[in-house]
């Protein structure tokens, strides 16, 4: 896909992000807006996938750390055919093959349950060790909040992955810079997220998250980045896309009402017509 | 009890693990920094690029064993009960449990005889824990035999198995042919009509040290093992409370959720029976070497025996 494209597409992801939430009077939008960008990136560009076959033997894997922001991960998922688009409106009601936060075994497409902080990047760990025992080239990517690495056993994984030389795996950081509580650097800060990773023997790549030719160079230099996993902290806008919900702290795990949902739809068929229509 | 021979079911563990090794190539076995106690290094040994240690680091170990078993390996999980359970409790449950992984804990060191450690490092409270987990299957073996039989069962079983092993050395008494092992399938040690005492781990062989001075008092004792506290053996619990009407049950662990429990909610609902929970009396463990502890908790033969004497009365 070239940029507009891509563009075009997130867009469409947004879409369906703010109208499961609505439909589910509950979730999480604010980091599901702020990744819509990588998640785009990830499952129509970057990762061998096949939405007819998600379980094929050596596809490339996705787990999403930070399990809140499932209607991003469902919403990419629609789009890109795993399951029809229509259905993003079941999200979180009874019955639903869309649970609030991932489950393997309901959703087509998600290769690994998650939504407890801090644990979704150690079974990423283990997908990449997996490959590298059994001498495949399969790679593994994992989406961690920048809140949720305030978790330690984010760091615990990172040190294994440092130590074993993972460079089949790619962690991803979307750096909103928002929590529940507020600024991430007011409640307990992780600053220098770059660092840090540095620190653990991660080739570190700092990008706006929200640019797809930052995110296209970032996930190629991890490609060819050998004897040590990448880190790509994305910087974003927590919200993005939606105007009120834009750096807003409230809008983290919050469902718009009636009329905030129009306006919200309203914020992004603009985009599409800034875009020259869409897709 | 002299010429008994004695092995720790964690020796049993290890030894297990490197025997099933060749046969099933995507065992995988990985450990925190406690190779050496939870008895994995006799597989590292043979198998060591199968081998991971993930340091001192419980959790993180959780959900990598988690992502290698979604990617086809079937891999064990080795630390301290304590850990491996308690500390771990959370990643167990979300990241093994609600997806139904096939993967296996293996958890050594459990109980009070662990001895010296003291109370820190006794984890009674670990059945508890991974009994209240849906799908999860709990296995305590009660001697090497058992326990090696039941690592084989496990990595054959799809899905999360966590099983409890013990530090110290303890009588072999399943060498006999007609042994076999079976998840989910209690055993008949001994058959008897006045009290049945169930019991698990190192309480089996206390339970029939017990039966024995209770038939030179004239009580008949039926002695089950209990070898897996879930899914629970029903029927043969039912079919001997129903048989005796007085019912003991003994394990190292507390009496709180463990095995004492599990019969309680089975009988209570479909034979209430009067029952005797013998175990860790909701408190902590303390210093002591492993023999001095299982006799001052009354854990042992004599301790069994006073207790169901004055049951039955």
């Amino acid at each position: 896909m070239n940029k507009l494209e891509l563009q075009k597409t997130a867009n469409e992801v947004r879409k369906g992000i703010v109208t499961a939430v609505h439909s589910a009077k509950a979730g999480h939008p604010g980091g599901s807006l702020s990744a819509a960008d990588i998640f785009t990136y990830l499952y129509f560009e970057e990762m061998n996938i096949d939405p007819k076959d998600p379980k094929k033997a050596d596809r490339d894997r996705f787990v999403l750390s930070k399990g809140h922001t499932a209607p991003g991960l469902y919403s990419v998922l629609a789009n890109r055919g795993y399951f029809p688009v229509e259905d993003l409106k079941t999200l979180r009601h009874l019955g639903s093959y869309l649970q609030g936060h991932p489950c393997m075994q309901e959703t087509p497409g998600v290769d690994m349950s998650s939504g407890s902080l801090g644990q979704g990047i150690s079974a990423a760990v283990g997908m990449a060790l997996a490959a590298k025992l059994d001498n495949k080239s399969y790679r593994t990517y994992t989406l961690l909040g920048d809140g949720e690495i305030q978790e330690g056993q984010v760091w615990e994984a990172s040190m294994f992955a440092g130590h074993r030389k993972l460079d089949n795996l790619v962690v991803i950081v979307d750096n909103n810079g928002l929590q529940i509580d507020g600024k991430i650097d007011d409640v307990c800060s992780p600053y220098p997220i770059d660092k840090k990773f540095e620190a653990f023997n991660f080739h570190v790549i700092n990008i706006d998250g929200n640019d797809f030719d930052q995110i296209d160079a970032a996930f190629k230099e991890a490609k060819e980045t050998k004897g040590m996993p990448t880190a790509i902290i994305c910087k974003t806008v927590k919200g993005k896309g939606v105007s009120f919900m834009e750096n807003s702290a409230g809008w983290h795990g919050k469902a718009p009402n009636d009329e905030e949902y129009a306006t919200a739809m309203a914020d992004l068929e603009k985009i599409d017509k800034e875009l020259g229509g869409a897709n | 009890m002299a010429d008994v021979k004695k092995i720790a079911t964690r020796e049993s563990y290890g030894n297990a693990l490197a025997e099933c090794g060749a046969e099933f190539p995507n065992l995988v076995v990985l450990d925190a920094d406690l190779a050496g106690a939870t008895k994995t290094g006799v597989f590292k040994k043979a198998f060591p690029e199968r081998h991971i240690d993930c340091g001192i680091a419980e959790c993180n170990m959780t959900g990598i064993a988690a992502g290698l078993a979604t990617c086809g390996k079937v891999p064990f999980i080795s630390s301290f009960a304590m850990f491996a359970a308690g500390r771990n409790f959370e990643q167990v449950r979300n990241s093994i449990g609600y997806p139904h992984l096939n993967v296996k804990i293996g958890a050594t060191h459990a109980g009070i005889t662990v001895g010296e450690d003291g109370a820190t490092h006794q984890c009674n409270e670990d059945v508890a824990l991974m009994r209240t987990i849906p799908g999860m299957t709990v296995i305590v073996p009660s001697d090497d035999v058992e326990a090696k039989a039941a690592v084989r069962a496990a990595i054959e079983f799809e899905g999360p198995v966590y099983l409890r092993f013990g530090r110290a050395a303890v009588p072999v008494i399943n060498d006999k042919p007609e042994y076999k092992f079976e998840i989910g399938k209690g055993v008949l040690l001994r058959e008897g009509s006045d009290v049945t005492i169930i019991a698990s781990g190192i309480t089996v062989s206390s339970a029939l040290e017990a039966a024995e001075m209770l038939a030179a008092d004239g009580i008949q004792a039926e002695v089950i093992n209990i070898h897996t506290i879930k899914p629970l053996d029903e029927e043969l619990v039912l079919a001997s409370a129903k048989k005796t009407g007085k019912v003991v049950t003994a394990e190292e662990h507390t009496v709180i959720g463990g095995l004492g429990s599990a019969v309680c909610d089975c009988l209570s609902e479909k034979h209430p029976t009067p029952v005797l929970r013998i175990g860790v009396q909701d408190r902590f463990g303390e210093s002591g070497p492993a023999a001095a502890l299982v006799e001052k908790y009354g854990l042992d033969g004599k301790g069994i025996y006073a207790k169901v004497k004055d049951f039955v009365k």
